[in-house]
């Protein structure tokens, strides 16, 4: 699914060059979920970028699904984002003027599918994640919880390939993480591929792979057995 | 989706619009004061035009007056401070010498006693061609006009002013088919007019003239082929003014005037001053457009700025859409949207406010008297808002193109990053 092959990726500061990933080889599978670990400026958020193309290397070579993702154009970023991808944030990124439902219709907007099928989709996808009761109601109505399950809706709404998630216990406590880690291991058994990047190692041991990166670079790549986080819950 | 009218479309930017209800309304006012200042301004400029303009309504403004004066100079022999009169073959020559004139009537007049039956007063006759009707602002209101038969066979009819009625006529009497004495010779009233001309409307003497046969003036009354006055009224794709020197060198050659001298041909051009009307409405015109522009562009620049302020705010959001999906050209297209119809929106509702007040004007107006205003009916015309709106939509449309470009030029993922 994902083939990264020898990429580099620095930042320029002021008159310094911070280089963030010195040469990372990374496949994914279909299927996987996988963690990727490390502590702050360890480029984890970086790979996780380029992954999402909301982000370029500057060298190296990034194959998604069979497509080679280079040089690309904002417009067919912004497509390749639209149809491969969906994104999960830490600070859910919902659009606080708009409710659930438009929120998760959004991908399915700038589809150009039609509203009635839009709001069809969107409305399935709260469901799944158990707000359909919720539909109507804005961010600020929701809980910190509910909001992610909202965004990880969102995510899903246009049948990604795959499920990027930034930290997406990050802004949550104990429960409320493993209720939203239960939700994305329910969606990987449904054969979603799902990366996601955290620092948090009960997180990470509800994924299949943990891949740590420390100074750019991997430092480990190891299957596990996946802690179920319905145990928890 | 591409659709500039897709309803889709449009709820976003309702919705994001609403979201910031009050800064909407603030931005929007800055471009609703300039429409409405522009609107008020150009209304107040028509309306002065049409208030003036009544004034000469019914009046042919490309026309001038001519009379005679004494000479100034001396020319061929012939010495200064010498009387002379124009003669009814100047109106030949002048038709057939200058070219584009539409009308050349002559004028006979002077102030004499008129009676019928008992009463009896000192009025004012002329008389005239049968084309002075259509270059005086006269509406008959009874009978008829001068026409040319009268001319020919020299009869003795008259049309006199409503004024007189009251003056000469018992209530109730028939004024059509009755005879008045002028200089005590009868003659059968044919007709009734009114002059409507602002002059006409204010003076009661306009009212009271007596209208007769140019030719049965000259014979009854002794004036051979003299003429004192030339009502000259150009064709409509000529000007008076123009052909004005002409004409005042041909009178000069055939009463051998001296053609440096100024003062022996008297002479009135309404085209001139109708013209300097026109210059001065033009004028208006284009001064109200210009402060109304200035004013709009300060609102315009309004929400420009206030954009790009949404913008910074919503670089997060814009962001969010982007890694959602949205391309550049969808969020470009959204915020220049959002600009147009937020200044289309204020503009127009700035042409509605305009147009409120304009009507209350216009209901005090015309519960005036037309005759003591400069002012009537002031109105925004259809043209005129066409303009404007085609500027509200290129304003609004300048407005969004850099707020639109900022919004884009950062990359989605540092536009997610912001907080």
């Amino acid at each position: 699914m994902i083939r990264i092959t020898d990429i580099y990726k620095s930042y320029q500061i002021g008159k310094n060059t911070l280089p963030v990933l010195k040469g990372i080889d990374f496949n994914v599978d279909k299927g996987e979920m996988v963690s990727i670990m490390g502590s702050s400026g360890s480029g984890k958020s970086t790979l996780l970028n380029i992954i999402g193309i909301l982000d370029e290397a500057d060298r190296g070579t990034y194959n998604l699904d069979g497509i080679e993702v280079k040089n690309l154009n904002e417009k067919i970023a912004a497509k390749y984002r639209n149809q491969f991808l969906g994104f999960i944030f830490q600070s859910f990124n919902l659009i606080n003027y708009k409710t659930a439902l438009d929120n998760v219709a959004l991908p399915l907007y700038y589809q150009g599918v039609s509203r009635k099928k839009r709001e069809e989709k969107a409305l399935f996808y709260l469901d799944k994640v158990g707000l359909s009761n919720w539909a109507k109601h804005v961010p600020s109505e929701l809980s910190g919880g509910q909001k992610q399950r909202v965004a990880i809706a969102r995510a899903l709404a246009s049948d990604p390939k795959v499920l990027l998630a930034d930290e997406p216990t990050g802004a949550l406590d104990t429960k409320t993480s493993y209720g939203v880690m239960e939700l994305l291991q329910q969606i990987n058994d449904e054969g979603k591929t799902v990366i996601i990047v955290t620092h948090e190692p009960d997180i990470a041991a509800m994924t299949k792979r943990n891949v740590e990166l420390k100074d750019g670079l991997i430092i480990s790549d190891k299957i596990i057995e996946p802690v179920r986080a319905t145990l928890y819950v | 989706m591409n659709s500039l009218f897709h309803r889709d479309l449009w709820v976003e930017i309702l919705s994001s619009l609403k979201s910031n209800g009050a800064r909407t309304f603030v931005t929007a006012f800055g471009v609703f004061w300039g429409i409405f200042i522009m609107v008020l301004l150009l209304s107040a400029a028509s309306g002065f035009e049409t208030g003036i303009k009544s004034k000469f309504k019914g009046i042919a403004t490309n026309s001038i007056f001519i009379w005679t004066q004494k000479t100034s100079l001396e020319y061929k022999g012939m010495p200064r401070n010498r009387w002379y009169h124009f003669d009814i073959q100047d109106a030949q020559a002048i038709k057939d010498n200058i070219k584009g004139l539409r009308i050349v009537s002559p004028q006979n007049n002077f102030t004499t006693e008129i009676k019928h039956i008992t009463k009896e007063g000192s009025f004012k006759v002329e008389g005239n061609a049968p084309e002075f009707l259509g270059q005086k602002a006269l509406k008959l209101t009874q009978g008829r006009f001068i026409n040319q038969k009268d001319i020919d066979q020299k009869r003795k009819i008259a049309i006199i002013g409503w004024g007189l009625i009251d003056e000469l006529y018992e209530k109730g009497e028939d004024v059509i088919g009755s005879f008045i004495k002028i200089k005590g010779v009868n003659f059968k009233v044919v007709g009734v007019f009114k002059d409507t001309s602002i002059n006409g409307q204010k003076n009661i003497r306009a009212q009271q003239n007596v209208h007769i046969p140019f030719n049965t003036f000259s014979q009854v009354f002794n004036f051979g082929d003299r003429v004192n006055y030339f009502f000259i009224t150009a064709d409509d794709d000529q000007s008076a003014t123009e052909l004005k020197n002409k004409i005042i060198t041909l009178l000069q050659t055939r009463h051998k005037i001296n053609p440096k001298d100024k003062r022996a041909i008297g002479n009135f051009d309404l085209n001139e001053q109708f013209e300097k009307f026109n210059m001065l409405f033009a004028t208006l015109k284009i001064v109200s457009f210009f402060v109304g522009i200035m004013i709009l562009i300060s609102g315009v620049i309004g929400i420009s700025n206030i954009m790009l302020i949404v913008i910074k705010e919503r670089t997060k959001e814009i962001g969010i859409r982007r890694a959602l999906g949205a391309t550049p050209m969808v969020i470009k297209k959204q915020i220049i949207l959002e600009s147009v119809f937020l200044t289309i929106l204020s503009g127009m509702a700035g042409v509605s406010f305009a147009s409120l007040i304009l009507f209350f004007v216009n209901l005090k107006i015309d519960s005036m008297d037309p005759v003591d205003l400069m002012i009537l009916n002031p109105i925004i015309n259809l043209p005129t808002l066409f303009t404007i709106f085609i500027i509200l939509v290129f304003f609004g449309l300048l407005a969004g193109l850099i707020p639109a470009n900022k919004a884009v030029k950062m990359k989605p993922i540092n536009a997610i990053r912001t907080e």
